[in-house]
């Protein structure tokens, strides 16, 4: 580690970074927690509202479909894409021309506008123009995602995993790319069995990777917006109405501007505890193999 | 415990080629005694880490067989082989405590809990880790996690040969020297085939019964201790060994005279006449070495330098092109800057062409 | 495990599944695509890429993602560079916290940014500019580049800084000639991932612009919502916008698994 030298000039050299950020972030909440205290008769004129709206919302029936629907997504989203992407990176070769191809092509579906991704996928689950939808029907499946909730939400899983796995993927590589080739030896002389040496060797290895991987995976699907968007708009019904999808259509669409608000701080702050705990849990399992050194 | 024979070893990264360039490894044969302390020493890829692996069988050799008590293990892979292997840095199980650790290759093994705890307690003790049996391993020194590395290679009581690769190279030097003295110990109690490489001539020299040097793939000279030090075979364990190493200058030899730069120094021991075209070097270690007085008899030589090491005194003198060292005890009245620099010919040796010659006494 | 490599290729062949028929899609005329289903095109035919490269409304949004996506990758990379300096090299008041405080911005759901921003930016008069979505993007961008660069400065020994100043660099001198080359591959990965989060975003990017500054993602999502789908056109402006990503990803190819494994992670 750096020793650092205490510098209090070297405010000078965050200033820029801050002011930006903080003009991107400060100010807008400031407007968002504003605007939840408040109401509207129309011609901008407020009034003072105090914690009716955050009031509404906690008793908003809606507001809980949205919340449960965002959980049920992301912990399958999680409990799918992190052994899929942890069993990849296991089985992606170490040299060879086949790394390069792995991780080009791999690398494809993290660079396509999002926007881009819910179309691919809205055409593909099509059942007139898209090869699964097609596929599956001609298998003799009922399948219509504009339809029937449940292959709503299993095409807008299915394209979230193609989507993201490989970020995961990516990671882990990273991770067990790290580890000195001397621990596999050790475990060779020591009869260690193939299972043993990912549980005592590679898992524990990789938790700073898979860290930053549940960490970004939790949040970003936490906030997923636009593919579903895309795809089902939310529908049929508003059975693939997340979170954020749920936030847009009150803000925007309706002008609903406090409980808007109000569900906008509300929103980011369950995404900062969740996010907490789980940087918790994860980095006391990993501050018990940090400490002592290497 | 076993002795083990390469024969016809040789080793190309490359795969099997017919450049001898290639081959990390030159041929070479070797026999380890049941039961012996060796040492392979050599400079920073002279391919004493390629030997190890090939005898642990993390690598299989291009040409040549390796024979575990006469029997041909070359193509039996690594856990197979019974050997335990300790390297540079500390290997251990995070999540293990030092019980578990110990206790690992025991239980991959198929052995019980009945029998594996006694043998666990009883290592940890003679490594001195009783106190952290049951510490998660990952929070001990780094000291501590060599031991333990080098417990799991010693807890397989069926163990062929114990290889130990720059085991010492992360420990602190003041724990060094505990942990070469807990590796003899430990030699003497078990009695395995220890193989030790290192690039430390002190390590190696304190270690091992039997010193293997190795150079640019070959072997060099294998000797004990003592003999590396004052018979080198070749200039290069000459100029390794020993701090600092050997003195080594051209000279013209005629029978049982030498001359440095035109100064004669009767040998005892007579040389037969060499080639023209050879290359004749004289070779004589700085402790051989002494000063006297610029008018005694002697080389004439300008004293460039002299280190306080302390114990002794290091002199850097210089007769025209020709550097020495010589070791001087620590009292030594030198003033001046010119001296005799007297040759102890009983321990004087002859290159040619890099090899040491012998002469017969006359 | 010799069938081990059956893992990754079938995932791949997944991978590759949808964009092979998106690709074939953008290269049929609309009434193949009605029509018939094929698994390549029984015509095939150039015309729908045609349209997106002579109509404007298409075209331009191509340009605008570029632009403002170059804007924002080189303000986060020029402000980020201090200021990872300042975070690896010294510590001072605040400094733990002002960089958490910056790692939250990134948890920050952009839909709840949605509305003040665009009420914010159309009150500084900036709706509808490339500048606004760039500065839109720093929310996020500029804290992951902290992280990233803080991540491969930390790598580098601070006796290399004393060195050059003993030498008597002036301080711009040598981050310019010394360091940076030093961390070439980490401002390489950043750039990378700024690029990557800003070319992709839609939300705000949408949200920001009305005609001017359009970008490509809220032009195919307003040919979605109107009638009389032209699959075909749609399909092949999204192959496109899936070209200056896989361009990215070649020349950077060799720097990606070091770049992972240097950095933060």
């Amino acid at each position: 580690m750096i020793q650092k030298q205490i510098n209090q000039k070297a405010w000078f050299m965050v200033l820029p970074v801050f002011l930006l950020v903080a003009f991107s972030a400060v100010i807008p909440l400031m407007t968002v927690v504003n605007y939840s205290f408040q109401d509207t008769f129309g011609s901008n004129k407020f009034f003072w509202v105090g914690m009716d709206w955050f009031r509404d919302l906690m008793h908003s029936e809606r507001f809980h479909d949205a919340f449960l629907r965002q959980i049920a997504f992301s912990s399958i989203i999680l409990a799918i894409e992190i052994p899929l992407g942890i069993a990849i990176a296991l089985a992606m070769p170490k040299k060879g021309w086949g790394v390069p191809v792995c991780l080009i092509s791999m690398s494809l579906p993290l660079l396509i506008p999002w926007n881009v991704v819910g179309t691919i996928w809205q055409i593909f689950g099509r059942v007139d123009i898209g090869l699964l939808g097609h596929t599956l029907a001609s298998l003799g499946i009922d399948y219509n995602y504009t339809q029937d909730p449940i292959a709503a939400w299993l095409t807008i899983i299915a394209m979230d995993v193609w989507h993201w796995t490989s970020l995961v993927v990516l990671l882990s590589y990273a991770g067990l790319c790290s580890i000195p080739d001397a621990y596999y030896q050790a475990a060779k002389i020591d009869g260690a069995s193939r299972i043993s040496v990912f549980r005592y060797i590679q898992l524990p290895k990789m938790q700073g990777v898979l860290l930053i991987a549940v960490l970004l995976r939790f949040m970003d699907s936490f906030m997923i917006y636009t593919e579903p968007f895309v795809i089902t708009g939310g529908g049929p019904g508003n059975s693939t109405t997340f979170m954020s999808i749920d936030l847009v259509k009150m803000a925007i669409g309706q002008f609903d501007l406090g409980p808007a608000a109000a569900m906008s701080l509300v929103y980011f702050l369950i995404i900062l505890l969740l996010s907490w705990v789980f940087y918790t849990v994860m980095s006391n399992v990993g501050e018990e193999s940090s400490k002592g050194g290497a | 415990m076993a002795h083990i024979t390469l024969k016809d070893i040789a080793h190309s990264y490359t795969g099997a080629s017919d450049n001898p360039d290639d081959y990390a490894l030159k041929k070479l044969n070797l026999t380890w005694r049941d039961g012996g302390a060796y040492a392979l020493l050599g400079p920073s890829g002279c391919g004493k880490t390629t030997l190890l692996n090939i005898i642990s069988g993390l690598l299989t050799p291009t040409k040549g067989q390796v024979l575990f008590n006469d029997e041909d293990v070359t193509r039996l892979p690594t856990e197979q082989r019974n050997i335990a292997q300790i390297f540079q840095f500390p290997v251990i199980y995070d999540t293990m405590t030092v019980f578990q650790n110990l206790a690992f290759p025991l239980k991959n093994r198929g052995r019980t809990q009945v029998e594996i705890e006694p043998r666990v307690i009883e290592l940890a003790k003679m490594l001195g880790l009783e106190n952290d049996l049951y510490t998660k391993a990952q929070h001990l020194t780094a000291d501590a996690k060599q031991k333990i590395s080098l417990g799991r290679g010693l807890i397989r009581q069926s163990v062929n040969a114990i290889l130990f690769d720059e085991p010492l190279t992360v420990i602190d030097p003041q724990l060094k020297w505990e942990l070469r003295s807990q590796l003899k110990y430990l030699h003497k109690q078990f009695g395995f085939t220890m193989i030790y490489v290192t690039h430390d001539q002190t390590e190696a020299l304190t270690f091992a019964d039997e010193v293997i040097v190795m150079y640019e793939g070959e072997i060099v000279q294998v000797g004990t201790p003592e003999a590396l030090f004052e018979r080198p075979e070749h200039t290069f364990v000459g100029y390794f060994i020993g701090s600092p190493g050997m003195n080594i200058t051209p000279c013209e030899l005629k029978g049982d005279r030498i001359f440095i730069e035109g100064h004669e120094i009767t040998l005892e021991t007579h040389y037969k006449e060499q080639l023209a075209s050879a290359k004749i070097e004289v070779g004589i270690r700085p402790e051989y070495l002494s000063l006297a007085q610029p008018q005694d008899k002697g080389l004439p030589v300008n004293i460039i330098k002299i280190d306080d090491i302390g114990r002794h005194k290091i002199a850097r003198v210089a007769l025209n092109d020709s550097v020495f060292h010589v070791v001087m005890p620590e009292m030594s009245g030198m003033t001046g800057d010119k001296a005799s620099l007297v040759f102890d010919t009983a321990h004087t040796n002859i290159y040619v062409n890099d090899h040491l010659i012998a002469g017969e006494k006359p | 495990m010799r069938w081990k490599w059956l893992i990754p290729a079938i995932y791949i062949f997944f991978l590759l599944l949808p964009i092979y028929w998106l690709v074939n899609m953008s290269l049929k005329t609309n009434d193949e695509i009605l029509s018939m289903f094929t698994l390549w095109p029984q015509n095939l035919t150039f015309d729908n890429y045609k349209v997106i490269f002579t109509d404007a409304s298409w075209y331009s949004g191509y340009i605008n993602s570029m632009i403002y996506v170059s804007i924002n990758v080189v303000i986060s990379v020029c402000f980020a560079l201090p200021a990872a300096y300042a975070f690896s090299r010294y510590s001072f008041v605040g400094d733990k916290h002002l960089f958490f405080w910056l790692l939250t911005n990134r948890m920050a759901p952009p839909a709840v940014f949605a509305l003040p921003f665009f009420q914010l930016y159309s009150s500084i008069g900036l709706f509808d500019t490339h500048i606004a979505v760039a500065l839109a993007h720093c929310l996020f961008n500029l804290p992951l580049a902290v992280w990233i660069l803080e991540g491969f400065m930390s790598g580098i020994p601070k006796e290399i800084d004393e060195t050059a100043f003993v030498d008597g660099y002036s301080w711009p001198r040598f981050f310019v000639k010394i360091f940076i080359p030093n961390i070439a591959s980490g401002i390489g990965v950043t750039a990378f991932f700024c690029f990557m989060f800003s070319w992709v975003e839609l939300l705000l990017a949408r949200t920001l612009t009305a005609v001017n500054a359009k970008p490509i993602s809220a032009i195919m999502t307003r040919t979605v919502s109107a009638s009389g789908l032209d699959w075909g056109v749609l399909a092949a402006a999204g192959v496109l916008t899936i070209v200056p990503g896989a361009l990215v990803i070649w020349f950077v190819r060799n720097h990606i698994a070091k770049g992972f494994a240097l950095g933060r992670v």
